[in-house]
């Protein structure tokens, strides 16, 4: 009796208890929030290590906007000159510019202010890295096919920003390493034509370095670029949401489902968790690792460089560029000076960003197809798109590379000119290279894997007839498995046909060329014929061994008797 | 793969083209979900109380971590500013912060693991595209406000509207002029530097003027006009520094090729040139004494000093412009003049 009423009480009394119940219910009269929980609670994602890496991008910035807003506390964005006064004894007294005084301030005299000054340092290199790493995933899992085109060119676009905010941050405490970098981009600036010299000139308020330029780079850094990135990022993220999260094709998922857990509870633990672990991973390396020690290069003065500076990993591509152009590359044309060691490498980096960007409208065109795609592919399933992407890392590796062509040189005992020109080698060989080695890979693999969806792997087991026949046992791998295998997308070359006016447009010829050049070597694709055309050779094998044994046994037995 | 029926879906009748991709029509279809599997935490219920423990204890350790950072704060000053300190500081802090963070992270991520149910769920995708009704009902809000404001029909004001729009932000840009200051030419600017006939070449920090017979063979020295010492931060001073510094090197003069109108831009095999790349700017600070090259380390420049500073090797495509040189009557190192080409990387208006 007196149980049954408690249990009553409990059902009465509303989730949570009645304090949450009633502020739930507060809320949701003003604000129809139980809709929106009603359709995102149990939101389901899908699960993949690969997933992951655009969190870790997701999370790092988190991390990067956290630490950056404290030091935007101790921070003073400005050129005027000053003296350090603080603890650190070798750089007392030394005329330097407000914005390094306070920088080493953060670093010697706030507690904590250098771990906090190193996290979002750490932080930020890891954002790029994670951005990078994330767009390389979603590339080589065509994850970026319809409806999510617009979702990779925001992406794009945050990656730019990122870069962005790295570089502007990375000037602001004007020392002498962000100065020379400041250097070499006013360099480049005063190269472009026309507009070159006055953009130089009004982005550093007068001469280079002038007294102006920390501030606007402040500006752009906690302001102008970080509203940008969020809003887009905020985009980026309703975006997935709407189109929800791509998975890979297995047992029970198809392009019309999205098999996973529930954002509540399990992504939320999982998610939250995560964040906290790339934090702690981040406090960790800035609590043993420094990073940027402005403290040994002093304050900017254009007079002294040191041997082996290298730029934030995430430039070092820019720069690279810059070093692999050949000598005497500047002309003068119509009384004007063009630069032409600057414009080519800018020239090819705006090209590779460009191709990068619009990859996904280019692949849409070749293949036409204007389904929706939610299944990623493995990357051996797109042969050539992966060649293509292999062609482009290793192309973004070797001017990668040439930022750091001093050191290779000084830590390998080589010339820098044999380091250069093997590079500028590489630039152009490599991605051929890398194109046609990961399309043969690509199709190897996909053969392997349709022989073992068809004839099953190889068991290592090794049986001897009594024919004195050796063969190795093939065990059928499960459907489950053999799904995985066989489910991917097929495409054939275009074939061009003309149109009712009996003419073939140039550029469906185009198309028909590139599509060859994508879907010529290909898998004819599997069709439960052949798969049931290979379970019978694993039965044909079986009985094979059967037999072979049965009459092993007989002849045995004949011998007995 | 299963496109099969998200054609047709929910109301929309739209069939987008398959293009290229080939139909098979004996395509093997997805097997179902496998079985759910039960985890040992599943199956026994002591399991399972360990895995709420080890949750419950990595939160209540991450606690110990955050308490540990901030009696770190306290446990590690770094007002005696020794190194140590501040690593000290930083270090154990960063420990506190840092474990503190991975074991909620590494609690939440076992609690959803080990603990929170993992069966997995399905949900049905919706085609992007809306419903044909929905998309319908779209048009219809648009025509209907077409038809009400006249905004197609009425051209005049539709175009008018456009033209003041974009009109608008231009006074905005226009302000963006002030970045830089009025009545200075930035040409001017670059084409000159501080350096005037008679100038004294000193040295780069300390201002000691340079006699000629104390420069030896072999040697570089990193030089500035002596008016700059006298110049302050607020005047200026990086921005002059930034053109006029300069190496000065002294060779056998008979290793020199000299061009017969540069002859007396040196004084006996003492030859002053632009320490900044003609490439993108940085400081040809490196100096070969045995080859005579100077090599810029940002970008691996190399310019051959034995030949008026030609490019050798790497991205630079001009000479580093030569100062012209010679001594006053004490034996001190003067400019003859001004440098006779801007100096720097190359601009537009450069020529």
């Amino acid at each position: 009796m007196s149980t049954s009423t408690v249990e009553e009480k409990k059902k009465d009394a509303p989730l949570g208890g009645r304090f949450i119940g009633a502020t739930s219910n507060y809320i949701d009269e003003r604000t129809s929030l139980s809709g929106f929980i009603k359709e995102l609670g149990r939101k389901v994602f899908p699960d993949h290590w690969s997933f992951m890496l655009g969190e870790v991008a997701l999370w790092s910035f988190v991390v990067v906007l956290l630490s950056g807003t404290f030091l935007t506390f101790f921070f003073q964005a400005s050129m005027v000159e000053t003296y350090y006064t603080g603890q650190y004894p070798l750089m007392r007294g030394i005329p330097m510019s407000a914005a390094l005084e306070s920088t080493l301030r953060i670093s010697f005299d706030v507690r904590g202010g250098l771990l906090v000054r190193q996290i979002h340092h750490w932080a930020a290199l890891l954002f790029v890295a994670g951005v990078g790493i994330h767009m390389l995933r979603v590339f080589f899992t065509g994850a970026f096919r319809k409806p999510r085109e617009l979702n990779w060119v925001i992406g794009f676009v945050l990656f730019i920003l990122a870069m962005a905010e790295g570089f502007t941050g990375y000037s602001l405490p004007d020392d002498l390493l962000s100065g020379n970098g400041l250097r070499i981009i006013d360099g480049m600036i005063k190269g472009i034509p026309l507009i070159g010299t006055w953009t130089s000139f009004l982005l550093f308020g007068g001469e280079f370095p002038g007294t102006e330029i920390v501030g606007r780079l402040y500006t752009l850094h906690i302001l102008l670029l970080p509203a940008i990135l969020v809003a887009l990022l905020g985009v980026h993220l309703m975006l997935m949401v709407i189109n929800k999260h791509t998975q890979f094709a297995g047992p029970g998922r198809t392009n019309d489902n999205v098999v996973g857990y529930p954002m509540m509870p399990v992504y939320m633990s999982k998610m939250g968790g995560f964040f906290f672990i790339v934090f702690g991973a981040i406090v960790a390396i800035s609590s043993f690792f420094s990073i940027n020690a402005v403290w040994h290069y002093g304050p900017y003065d254009p007079s002294p460089v040191s041997a082996g500076t290298q730029p934030d990993w995430y430039i070092g591509f820019a720069d690279g560029a810059l070093r692999l152009v050949p000598p005497h590359l500047e002309s003068v044309f119509w009384d004007r000076t063009w630069s032409w060691n600057i414009l080519i490498p800018l020239a090819v980096i705006g090209i590779f960003i460009i191709l990068v960007m619009f990859y996904p409208f280019i692949e849409a065109w070749i293949t036409g197809d204007k389904r929706e795609h939610h299944i990623a592919e493995r990357p051996r399933n797109a042969a050539t798109r992966t060649a293509i992407g292999a062609a482009g890392v290793t192309f973004y590796a070797v001017l990668w590379a040439g930022a750091s062509s001093d050191l290779m040189a000084t830590h390998f005992w080589l010339t820098m000119e044999g380091v250069i020109h093997a590079l500028q080698f590489l630039l152009i060989v490599g991605p051929i290279l890398a194109y046609f080695v990961t399309k043969r890979i690509c199709i190897a693999l996909q053969r392997k894997d349709r022989e073992i969806a068809l004839h099953g792997y190889e068991s290592g087991r090794i049986v001897r007839l009594p024919g004195g026949e050796y063969i190795e046992v093939h065990q059928p791998v499960d459907e489950y498995e053999r799904w995985k295998l066989i489910a991917h997308e097929n495409y054939a070359p275009l074939v061009v046909r003309p149109n009712e006016r009996g003419r073939i447009a140039w550029h469906e010829n185009l198309r028909a060329s590139i599509s060859r050049w994508f879907f010529e070597d290909r898998l004819t694709p599997v069709t439960n014929a052949m798969l049931d055309a290979g379970h019978h050779d694993e039965v044909a094998d079986a009985q094979h061994i059967a037999e072979g044994k049965a009459a092993e046994i007989a002849a045995q037995e004949d011998k007995k008797h | 793969m299963a496109h099969d029926d998200g054609s047709l879906d929910d109301g929309r009748s739209f069939v987008p083209s398959t293009g290229l991709a080939v139909v098979v029509p004996d395509a093997p279809t997805a097997p179902a979900l496998p079985p759910h599997r039960e985890r040992v935490t599943d199956k026994d219920p002591a399991k399972m109380r360990s895995a709420v423990r080890t949750v419950y204890t990595w939160f209540y350790l991450s606690v110990a971590g955050s308490i540990w950072a901030i009696a770190a704060y306290m446990l590690f000053p770094i007002e005696d500013g020794r190194w140590s300190s501040i690593a000290e500081n930083n270090m154990f802090i960063g420990i506190g912060s840092a474990f503190a963070l991975l074991a909620i992270g590494i609690g939440a991520i076992h609690w959803s693991k080990a603990v929170m149910s993992d069966v997995e769920h399905v949900e049905h995708r919706h085609p992007t595209r809306g419903k044909d009704a929905t998309r319908e009902l779209a048009i219809e809000a648009f025509s209907d406000a077409n038809e009400d404001s006249g905004f197609g029909r009425r051209t005049m004001i539709r175009n008018s509207l456009f033209a003041a729009l974009i009109a608008f932000p231009l006074p905005g840009i226009v302000l963006f002029r002030g970045l830089a200051p009025h009545g200075v030419d930035p040409v001017e600017l670059l084409e000159h530097t501080m350096w005037k006939e008679g100038m004294r070449l000193v040295k780069d920090p300390t201002g000691t003027p340079i006699r000629a017979a104390d420069v030896t063979i072999g040697s570089a020295v990193h030089v500035i006009p002596e008016a700059l010492t006298e110049l302050s931060h607020h005047d200026g001073y990086l921005d002059e520094k930034a053109k006029a510094i300069v190496l000065v090197m002294r060779l056998r003069p008979e290793d020199l090729i000299q061009a017969p109108d540069k002859v007396d831009w040196s004084y006996d095999g003492i030859v002053a040139y632009s320490k900044v790349c003609t490439h993108v700017g940085c400081p040809v600070a490196l100096y070969e004494q045995h080859t005579h090259h100077l090599l810029c380390p940002c970008h691996q420049s190399q310019f051959d000093v034995k030949n008026h500073a030609a490019v050798i090797f790497g991205p630079a495509a001009r000479p580093l412009p030569q100062l012209p040189i010679t001594v006053d009557a004490d034996g001190y190192l003067v400019a003859r003049s001004d440098f006779q080409e801007p100096v720097g990387p190359s601009f537009w208006e450069r020529h």
